[in-house]
């Protein structure tokens, strides 16, 4: 069966509109399935970091959409997102979430596979009369697997364009955000896992939600500020007038958007450090930070602070603060977000040998939205989706902005810009949504030959 | 006595790296049958500060609570099985500021995730202690289950604790308390009660 022969029809057009989506896009189990093959693999979808499969050989499983997937380095460095499905029985082959493994076997029969996907033994093949070289046996695998500057991606669809072109303007944030770690790169060292009961859209409209934060967070902004006789840790300049604040969200096109609170922040090396909410050992580490590079200390620090970005990369990719979080949907109503968190590598020694107190901070710092912040986000989120059991309340309104003459305002590259607090990011990319899920999914799973 | 400067509840100069390797060195491969305490009044003592903690949490009275950690403490549930926090980022990692922050932000009326606020009923059972290289200071190694009922919805977490307890002033005080939560590596949902 073809993905467009799933169960329909739709009326697009009433379940996106100008100003309002209706509720069967959050909750509707069709469309949820829908969505795991016109989004999830029609589009270049984040895997895997490169930090995680750093060496040859190196792998983790992931999900491209619903699929298992082995996200391998082989052995001859190549990246790729093999399928985790036997061809002889369907088993998964690898059962480990992550490792170093030259070939993968099946526990079931004892298939064996390469980490190319090549089949490379089946036990007493003297019972068989098939050719094994024949390439339908090797592993399935995503034809197209990218990486942008450490950032995994595979696609399902041959023709798409390169990664570096489906990001376009959302790579300049990302390589602002790389290039002012030492080295230009991060590491992923492990995760905040939440598990949502909601649809994993609810993640995604509010990754560039400015109009949240001083109410879903009201708890972790007054906890920030709690011992400060001067209120101004964290997200604090979302309280008064945010509209007004030089902060503002943005729209790329083909689904990412990006909140960019930069501008608040005083354009100095110390500056986003001094908003830096309390973190366990921050004072010390700082103090010995400081001592060992002087008046150099500050470019350091600035690394160990939240950096106020949210770039968002449809559909699944979360790079904000210095958390690389992942949207895993499960089910329509079913959601996991990883934040997985990062620490700077310092192999030049560009820090003067302060890396390891840069991410002694870092990695404290990091546990403090999760354990803090998202939590609450993630109760309104089910929130959400228990509200909109309220069948005959059809409409989800995504209209703030809209038709305030000046507010929203497109660039010649067709990025569109609007203030902090605006939903005009949702209302483009639910668009883009609709335009994918009417589209015909052009999706092959490639085997070696 | 700490000076009014260093106080921990204001700032965070005790969690240093000397503080780091202690604790990474403390929890590693502690339980071993050769320091167990047999002593029965002693294995006794310590039951009833884990008993009396976890009866003070699911009675939500968390400044009493609080009252039975050291002012120099750590509450930590690691990751991933044995993480270490030097490496990576922790489920949890609160100093005694982060850990009273913690137990602010429940109150101020804002905290969505536990409001309402979550029901538990705690049992803390397999209580082993074990001696360390120092006198005044102890581990304790139990089992926990948490059954936690919000908003129509019951569900148990399990794992073991880890308690480093010190004698201060004649009386066991809590340093560290280490959460080794089960699912500590997966997605949990609503993760905001103090385990």
């Amino acid at each position: 069966m073809k993905p467009d022969e799933l169960p329909g029809p739709y009326d697009w057009d009433e379940l996106v509109q100008e100003d309002r989506v209706h509720r069967l896009i959050y909750t509707d189990a069709a469309l949820f399935k829908r969505e795991m093959t016109h989004v999830f693999g029609a589009v270049w979808t984040y895997l895997a970091h490169e930090s995680q499969v750093a060496r040859p050989d190196d792998f983790v499983t992931a999900r491209l959409g619903l699929r298992p997937v082995i996200v391998v380095r082989d052995s001859g460095g190549r990246l790729r997102a093999l399928y985790n499905r036997c061809t002889h029985r369907g088993a998964t082959v690898c059962r480990q979430e992550r490792g170093n493994a030259k070939a993968f076997q099946c526990p079931y029969h004892g298939w064996t596979f390469l980490n190319s996907g090549r089949l490379s033994g089946v036990p007493w093949p003297d019972g068989y009369a098939c050719d094994f070289k024949d390439a339908k046996f090797n592993l399935a695998q995503a034809p197209r697997v990218e990486s942008y500057r450490g950032f995994i991606f595979g696609t399902l669809d041959p023709d798409a364009p390169p990664l570096a072109e489906y990001l376009g303007p959302a790579a300049q944030p990302i390589d602002e955000w790389l290039d002012r770690h030492p080295g230009a790169r991060v590491e992923v060292r492990e995760a905040n896992r939440i598990k949502v009961r909601g649809n994993w859209k609810l993640a995604y409209d509010n990754s560039c939600d400015g109009y949240h934060v001083v109410f879903s967070h009201r708890s972790l902004l007054e906890m920030e500020n709690r011992l400060e006789d001067d209120p101004n840790k964290g997200m604090s300049f979302y309280k008064s007038r945010p509209d007004e604040a030089p902060m503002y969200m943005a729209y790329f096109g083909r689904g990412h958007h990006f909140k960019d609170k930069r501008p608040n922040i005083e354009k100095r090396p110390g500056a986003l450090w001094e908003i830096e909410g309390a973190a366990p050992g921050m004072e010390h580490f700082e103090a010995k930070i400081r001592r060992r590079l002087g008046d150099r200390a500050a470019r350091a620090l600035d690394l160990a602070a939240s950096e106020p970005v949210n770039i968002n990369i449809f559909p699944n990719l979360l790079i904000l603060g210095n958390h690389i979080q992942v949207i895993q949907p499960l089910a329509v109503d079913e959601t996991d977000l990883v934040w997985y968190g990062t620490a700077v590598v310092d192999e030049a020694n560009e820090l003067g040998g302060a890396a390891d107190d840069v991410n002694a901070i870092r990695l404290r710092t990091q546990e403090g939205f999760p354990n803090f912040g998202e939590v609450d986000d993630a109760a309104n989120f089910e929130q959400i989706q228990r509200g909109l059991d309220a069948l005959e309340d059809e409409w989800v309104y995504m209209h703030r902005g809209l038709g305030v003459p000046g507010r929203v305002k497109t660039d010649a590259r067709g990025v569109v810009t609007a203030p902090a607090t605006d939903e005009a990011f949702m209302r483009e990319y639910i668009k883009e949504w609709k335009r994918l899920m009417q589209a015909r999914p052009n999706l092959v799973a490639r085997r070696e030959p | 006595m700490t000076s009014p400067a260093r106080d921990p509840s204001r700032s965070s100069w005790y969690v240093d790296d000397a503080f780091y390797a202690d604790l990474v060195a403390g929890f590693t491969d502690f339980a071993r049958d050769d320091r167990a305490v047999a002593d029965p009044a002693v294995r006794d003592r310590c039951r009833m500060l884990l008993e009396r903690e976890a009866r003070l949490l699911d009675e939500r009275r968390f400044d009493d609570w609080l009252a039975l950690y050291v002012p120099e403490c750590l509450y930590w549930v690691p990751g991933t099985p044995g993480g270490d926090p030097r490496r990576e980022i922790a489920f949890a990692f609160d100093d005694r500021r982060q850990l009273e922050g913690r137990v602010y932000r429940l109150g101020t009326g804002y905290a969505w995730s536990q409001i309402p606020a979550s029901r538990t009923a705690r049992l803390v059972s397999n209580v082993e202690v074990f001696a360390t290289a120092h006198p005044g200071t102890r581990m304790v190694r139990s089992s926990f289950l948490v059954a936690e009922h919000r908003a129509g919805d019951t569900r148990t977490l399990a794992g073991s604790y880890a308690h480093r307890l010190v004698e201060r002033d004649g009386a066991w005080r809590i340093a560290v308390k280490q959460v080794n939560l089960l699912e500590c590596d997966r997605s949990l949902r609503n993760p905001s009660i103090i385990l």
